[in-house]
């Protein structure tokens, strides 16, 4: 099961990764957003695949019965997701002001910041 | 209902039972404190003349804490507090450290200076945009970064603080920053990405996300788990991070664009968090792999030492130079941590903390120069030493202390690199250490040569005298009678940064303030 997982975990760095190298900034956001997805099952498969019960303790009683699902990777995965989607709606915003304000979206294209042709430095004193 | 079977559980298996001690408050407190005022500034959204004075005086009681936290940790050792009191490693532990606190105080010192700084800096549109409020919130992701004991807690104080800077980085929106911050963000963005996924391999290796408790099972999982690939990846996420040589490029296309104090506390808080994540997890958690590795960080370090000053002598702009000076501070410490060792370590810790002095007073220099001269860029910048000669003095100590000639703070970790990398034979790493500190020399003393004594630049009238607002001067000058002050009486923050670099390599005491009683 778990190796399975491994590969899809692989498919989607792999697609994430063709992505984040595009020029076009929307399949860059694309990219981020199926990456941060990626890290999700990677976290999940790493804490161990099981098909054990809820960890929820019964009625009366102090401890687990028998074998049950890691918790942990679940609060991590949900920690990352509401990260994850924080980012990407605030690149999203970002990618449509840098659209309006530059009037592009192609990132070769943007180069506001640091311009091709400067002016030349002072030669003499 | 059914009654209970089985017998009470033990809670002192699982739950600190006695209360924490009121000292120990102080662990959590930095956070709590920037929270707490973070809020109380959204809340009051309207009256933003407000906003400065709840800031300043909240950053400055941020430094009196941070201050009585390393005294506590002087005194006692390191200090552990957890989350819903759970035992470690279950519950998410704040651990403290001398470098730790450290790192929080440098931090909470910048962040002051910079709050007063930006009493001028950003005017009304800025404050209602939220200025202060960000400026807290990342205060409170950096503060929780330096004092954290816990490897996912980290991740998300890194989370919290990047979200602060994106408010930061765009505030303005200027097409200039825009453009910045699009790189900005999106290589940020990938770079904590990836620190997530170290975590997640991490905690699949070791089935715990505490660093202590991580740093008690290296040993045994070495031969099993596959610690090398996690350290590598470590070192390439943080790396990122911290601008080192081939992920570096974020930085100088971004760091020029937003306002001046933005600049500045990026410069000295930002990039230092990465590395400070680099030094505790190499150096504590993976000191094995570390040497393993130390090779291929030394190379890191040498030639982002030297890409760095490059670009800074490429550069005509004062903001764009400064952000390769960065650059290249980062590949001092990433040398430190190469190397190793009390001297290595030691030196790469000093030369953060001068770096985030030195660099947080350089952007504010070239603000001010800026202001008196009309322009950033170099062939209009002119005659900076007629308009005020005062500040053309602390301009030239400033560059001083960053080149690390003596007697200033950038002096002292220079002369423990170049003698650690000597100490282990690594002649070629102490010359790169050496050829950097030469060519930052003449990269700053290009812009002082052209900046400050040119009398006139073209277009431009001859230079008259100015003055400069007191809430500029006063952050300014304070920052660099500190580098002065340690430049010429390091002793107490040398010993100090000796302990905490022990402390790293030997990690018993923090063991022990996490786990007491168990740890080896």
């Amino acid at each position: 099961m778990e190796a399975w997982f491994a590969l899809l975990v692989g498919t989607f760095f792999t697609v994430a990764i063709y992505l984040l190298l595009s020029k076009s900034i929307i399949r860059v956001l694309l990219g981020v957003a199926i990456l941060g997805n990626g890290v999700n099952l990677l976290i999940f498969t790493g804490g161990r695949l099981t098909r054990g019960v809820p960890p929820v303790i019964q009625e009366g009683a102090d401890t687990l019965a028998g074998p049950a699902a890691n918790a942990l990777p679940q609060a991590l995965i949900l920690t990352a997701i509401v990260i994850s989607f924080s980012f990407f709606a605030f690149l999203l915003v970002l990618a449509w002001r840098a659209y309006e304000d530059l009037s592009t979206d192609n990132t070769d294209e943007m180069r506001v910041a640091e311009p091709e042709e400067e002016p030349a430095p002072p030669l003499g004193y | 209902m059914a009654v209970s079977t089985s017998p009470p559980a033990d809670l002192s298996a699982a739950l600190v039972l006695e209360p924490v001690a009121a000292a120990d408050w102080l662990v959590i407190l930095p956070v709590a404190w920037c929270l707490a005022i973070g809020a109380l500034l959204v809340m009051l959204r309207r009256p933003i003349g407000l906003h400065p004075f709840i800031s300043v005086a909240g950053l400055a009681g941020l430094v009196v804490i941070d201050a009585l936290l390393l005294q506590h940790v002087i005194v006692s050792g390191p200090v552990t507090m957890v989350m819903g009191r759970w035992l470690p490693p279950f519950g998410i532990a704040f651990t403290v450290d001398l470098t730790g606190a450290l790192f929080a105080l440098a931090a909470s010192v910048v962040a002051l200076a910079g709050g007063v700084y930006s009493l001028s800096d950003i005017n009304d549109s800025g404050r209602r945009y939220g200025f202060y409020p960000f400026l807290m919130l990342l205060m409170a992701g950096v503060s929780g970064a330096f004092l954290t004991g816990d490897i996912f807690n980290l991740y998300v104080w890194f989370e919290v603080l990047l979200i602060s800077s994106f408010g930061l980085i765009v505030l303005g929106s200027e097409r200039e920053q825009i453009d910045g911050a699009v790189k900005y963000g999106f290589l940020n963005l990938v770079a904590t990405t990836l620190f997530l996924v170290t975590t997640g391999y991490l905690y699949a290796s070791f089935g715990t996300l505490n660093m202590a408790d991580i740093a008690r099972k290296a040993e045994g999982l070495r031969g099993t788990a596959p610690l090398m690939t996690l350290t590598a990846l470590f070192l390439l996420a943080f790396g990122m991070k911290a601008a080192a040589f081939p992920v570096n490029f974020w930085l100088p296309a971004s760091y020029h664009t937003p306002r001046v104090v933005v600049s500045a506390l990026f410069a000295g808080l930002l990039t230092k968090v990465g590395i400070y994540a680099l030094i505790r997890v190499t150096v504590m958690l993976l000191p094995v792999e570390r040497e393993e590795l130390s090779f291929v960080i030394a190379l890191v370090g040498a030639l982002t030492m030297l890409v760095g000053v490059f670009g800074a002598l490429a550069q005509s702009d004062f903001r764009r130079m400064l952000g390769y000076l960065v650059i290249s501070g980062i590949g001092s410490i990433l040398a430190g941590i190469a190397v190793g060792g009390p001297g290595g370590i030691g030196g790469a810790i000093f030369y953060a903390l001068h770096s985030m002095l030195v660099m947080t007073a350089l952007y504010f220099a070239s603000g001010v120069a800026a202001k008196l001269g009309g322009s950033f860029s170099l062939s209009s910048l002119s005659g900076l030493y007629r308009r005020h000669a005062g500040f053309a003095a602390i301009s030239l100590m400033l560059a001083f202390a960053v080149s690390g000639l003596p007697p200033f703070s950038g002096f002292w970790p220079k002369v423990m690199l170049v003698k650690a990398a000597l100490d282990i034979g690594a002649w070629w790493l102490a010359a790169a250490l050496l050829v950097t500190g030469f060519l930052t020399t003449i990269a700053t003393g290009r812009f002082f040569l052209l900046a400050y004594w040119r009398d006139t630049a073209e277009g431009q009238g001859v230079a008259t005298k100015a003055q400069i607002p007191a809430a500029i001067l006063l952050p300014l000058v304070a920052l660099t009678v500190m580098t002065l002050a340690i430049g010429l009486y390091p002793e107490p923050l040398l010993a100090t940064i000796q302990n905490a670099a022990a402390g790293l390599s030997e990690p018993s005491s923090y063991l022990n303030s996490v786990f007491p009683g168990a740890a080896r």
